[in-house]
């Protein structure tokens, strides 16, 4: 147990209040090697406030969040490299085609391989749009290009806000199997969702609820 | 292994140009701008030459600072907006020299169009032959500056509805020794004296701002984004 705590992303005691409202307080978050964490709560629980927080884009009102038993902001490089991140907004550059896209942002983690692109996308049913700007892609469209995205970081950790947004059933459970496979692999995920598709068990759930 | 540095910052500026190529209406917009107030001194003072011999250096610097503002105020809002932005601030290369790559992009597309267009707005405005050399290559060293100042301007202000203005009144006041030193260099090579001073003070205002300015829009980032 000590060295799960050690190889992965803890988060210890965050608290964060949004005006006099208090969406968590000691909250105590362990993500290690080939486990899924869900966070779970109703629209406005603070889902993403708290995936924001755990990624290092905000900071929680106390509290902190630890990478490999440091503080992210003091290891932010290699902690960034760990770490594949899809937010609300698919992160795409609307005037780039879906393969650019793909070979820009992983380009800045390690050596691109635009075949290793090529190859997510067209895994994901995406191989007539690949050379299109995304720009002219639709929103589901787009978001499977941002999930190629993070399948191709080469990143052990993914921290995934709703990856099921605007996506229909056949793509819902391609992206399942996807994260399954990542989990197998000993990767390890934190995804926050109105709740999970089928197929996809929870190793441990953060509800934001009960605050 | 993340690749080297260069190789991120190549990557970078290599997108940023080809946006700005795919977008290239975004591009000639501050140019036009650039033009037109220039021209507008002639129409609302008078065409006479000995006049406007003696105000060009300042129209052309006060002209091209208000043209890199407009420019510079979209620098960072459509990365916001489409998420870019958040993968920028989360890639494994340090964020300082990221947008230190995205702010000389920034510059290569619009302020060297603005270098070479700026001769042909001086002679409208009878400036005379021998302070054209002098001319670009203040704007040469005093563009870059504007530029940088803008980054950390923008940043501050890029999640703010109709932060332009906002973006104005920060970063002006900044601007104020770049318009001076240019207007001043500009102005001496029109008397046929050297210009040499101010220029070299327009070049250590560069090496200052290309060694502060990436690191406090690197900070002004953080916070607009948490």
């Amino acid at each position: 147990m000590t060295e799960r705590l050690v190889e992965g992303l803890e988060a210890r005691n965050l608290q964060l209040w949004r005006g006099d409202r208090c969406l968590f307080r000691q909250l105590d978050i362990v993500v290690g090697g080939g486990r899924l964490v869900h966070v779970q709560g109703r629209n406005g629980a603070g889902k993403t406030s708290l995936m924001r927080i755990l990624c290092g884009l905000a900071l929680p009102d106390a509290g902190e969040v630890l990478w490999r038993s440091r503080r992210i902001e003091r290891v932010r490089e290699e902690f960034h490299l760990a770490i594949a991140w899809l937010g609300h907004r698919d992160g795409l550059k609307q005037d780039l085609t879906a393969l650019e896209n793909l070979c820009f942002s992983n380009g800045l983690r390690r050596t691109c391989a635009a075949r290793q692109a090529r190859a997510a996308l067209g895994e994901g049913g995406l191989d007539a749009v690949a050379d299109l700007p995304v720009r002219v892609l639709s929103a589901g469209q787009r978001r499977r290009v941002a999930f190629a995205r993070v399948q191709t970081s080469g990143a052990p950790l993914w921290l995934l806000d709703e990856p099921f947004a605007n996506l229909d059933a056949a793509s819902t459970s391609f992206i399942a199997g996807r994260l399954s496979a990542h989990l197998a692999e000993g990767g390890s995920i934190v995804l926050a969702a109105h709740r999970l598709p089928s197929g996809l068990t929870e190793h441990a759930a953060v509800p934001l609820d009960a605050a | 292994m993340p690749p080297e540095l260069p190789t991120a910052l190549r990557l970078l500026l290599l997108r940023d140009l080809r946006l700005a190529v795919r977008r290239w209406g975004q591009m000639a917009t501050p140019l036009m701008f650039f033009a037109i107030v220039a021209t507008l001194f002639p129409l609302a003072l008078s065409p006479a030459m000995l006049q406007l011999r003696e105000i060009a250096p300042g129209v052309l610097w006060v002209a091209a600072l208000l043209s890199s503002l407009l420019a510079l105020d979209a620098l960072f809002r459509a990365d916001l907006e489409d998420g870019s932005l958040e993968q920028l601030l989360l890639s494994p290369q340090p964020l300082p020299l990221l947008l230190l790559a995205r702010t000389a992009a920034h510059w290569l597309m619009s302020a060297v169009p603005l270098i070479a267009l700026a001769p042909l707005l001086a002679v409208a405005l009878h400036l005379p032959a021998q302070a054209l050399v002098t001319l670009m290559l203040a704007l040469a060293l005093g563009t870059p500056v504007l530029s940088l100042l803008g980054a950390i301007g923008a940043a501050l202000t890029m999640g703010l509805h109709r932060g332009g203005a906002l973006l104005a009144l920060l970063v002006l006041p900044l601007a104020v020794p770049v318009l001076i030193f240019g207007a001043r260099a500009t102005d001496l090579a029109a008397r046929g004296e050297d210009p040499a001073g101010p220029l070299f003070l327009l070049a250590s205002l560069l090496f200052l701002a290309l060694s502060l300015a990436p690191i406090a829009a690197a900070a002004a980032l953080r916070v607009s984004l948490d």
